[in-house]
């Protein structure tokens, strides 16, 4: 079993807002992210995947066909844009770092086979970061 | 649905590896440069990792405040720009980064986090990185001289 960790960067805007909640409250939990105006961060991610060496080629997987799902699945949709707007899974999630890596593992784990998606590791800044492992590793 | 979040802190701190049950021969055998009188110093990078499910609430793990907060508390204002060599916490371990990160990793354990504490993982340098899971409660203290 090999670890292969492919990174890939995109730049987008956000905001933090609970609809249920009054301004005063998104105000007081989020703080400068609920901003309504947005703002926005480049991102970091890291897509590991776990899988044997195939013996015929030595590769896990094709580095390029894992760069293609990549950006079809979530690069394309996610890179310079407006999350909170532009991309469906926040229309009713706040996306925090926390529910981005969920939601790209969502987007990217039934695409992956023969490999298995390992982890997906998200930078907002290179202070912080979250590492999701999928609901079978809860 | 259960996340690691990981947020990283810099301190810079002074030590000098000395152990007192090895001879003076033997110290700057095992610890060469490190061992030198005067001791030297390290911007150290902390990472802490704590976990938890998602609030539906607010899309987050935990307050990033609150966890800074006692990070700071707990760990940076305990040994940024100390001699870390004079401090209690080493009294009686020498202050390798393995110690340290065991040293922190206990002091997180015991504090008020806004989540569950995974793990501490330090790099003492670009090359050399120590990381040590969240011990299990109860858990002896390791490192200490041997008596």
């Amino acid at each position: 079993m090999i670890y292969l960790t492919r990174r890939a960067e995109f730049s987008a805007a956000h905001f933090y807002h609970n609809p249920q909640w009054s301004e005063e409250e998104n105000q007081r939990v989020f703080g400068k992210c609920a901003n309504r105006r947005g703002h926005g961060h480049n991102y970091t991610l890291e897509v590991t995947v776990a899988g044997d060496v195939d013996a015929v080629t030595g590769f896990v997987i094709d580095l390029k066909i894992l760069k293609d799902i990549l950006n079809h699945h979530v690069l394309d949709d996610f890179d310079h844009r407006h999350l909170n707007l532009e991309v469906p899974e926040f229309a009713s999630l706040i996306p925090t770092t926390e529910n981005i890596a969920v939601a790209i593992w969502q987007r990217l784990a039934p695409h992956l086979h023969p490999v298995r998606l390992h982890r997906i590791r998200l930078y907002e800044q290179p202070d912080l970061f979250v590492d999701y492992y999928g609901e079978e590793a809860q | 649905m259960k996340v690691h979040l990981t947020r990283r802190y810099t301190f810079s701190a002074s030590h000098r590896l000395y152990s007192p049950v090895l001879s003076a021969e033997a110290n700057r055998e095992a610890y060469g440069k490190c061992n030198n009188p005067h001791g030297h110093g390290h911007n150290y990078h902390l990472e802490v990792t704590v976990s938890g499910p998602i609030s539906p609430e607010t899309g987050m793990v935990c307050d990033l405040t609150v966890l800074d907060a006692v990070v700071s508390r707990e760990v940076l204002d305990r040994f940024a720009h100390a001699n870390l060599n004079l401090l209690q916490e080493f009294a009686s371990e020498v202050p390798t980064t393995e110690n340290l990160v065991c040293q922190i990793n206990r002091i997180l354990s015991r504090s008020p986090l806004p989540a569950h504490l995974e793990g501490v993982r330090i790099e003492e340098t670009s090359n050399n990185s120590f990381e040590c899971l969240a011990p299990a409660a109860g858990a002896p203290a390791v490192g200490a001289y041997p008596s």
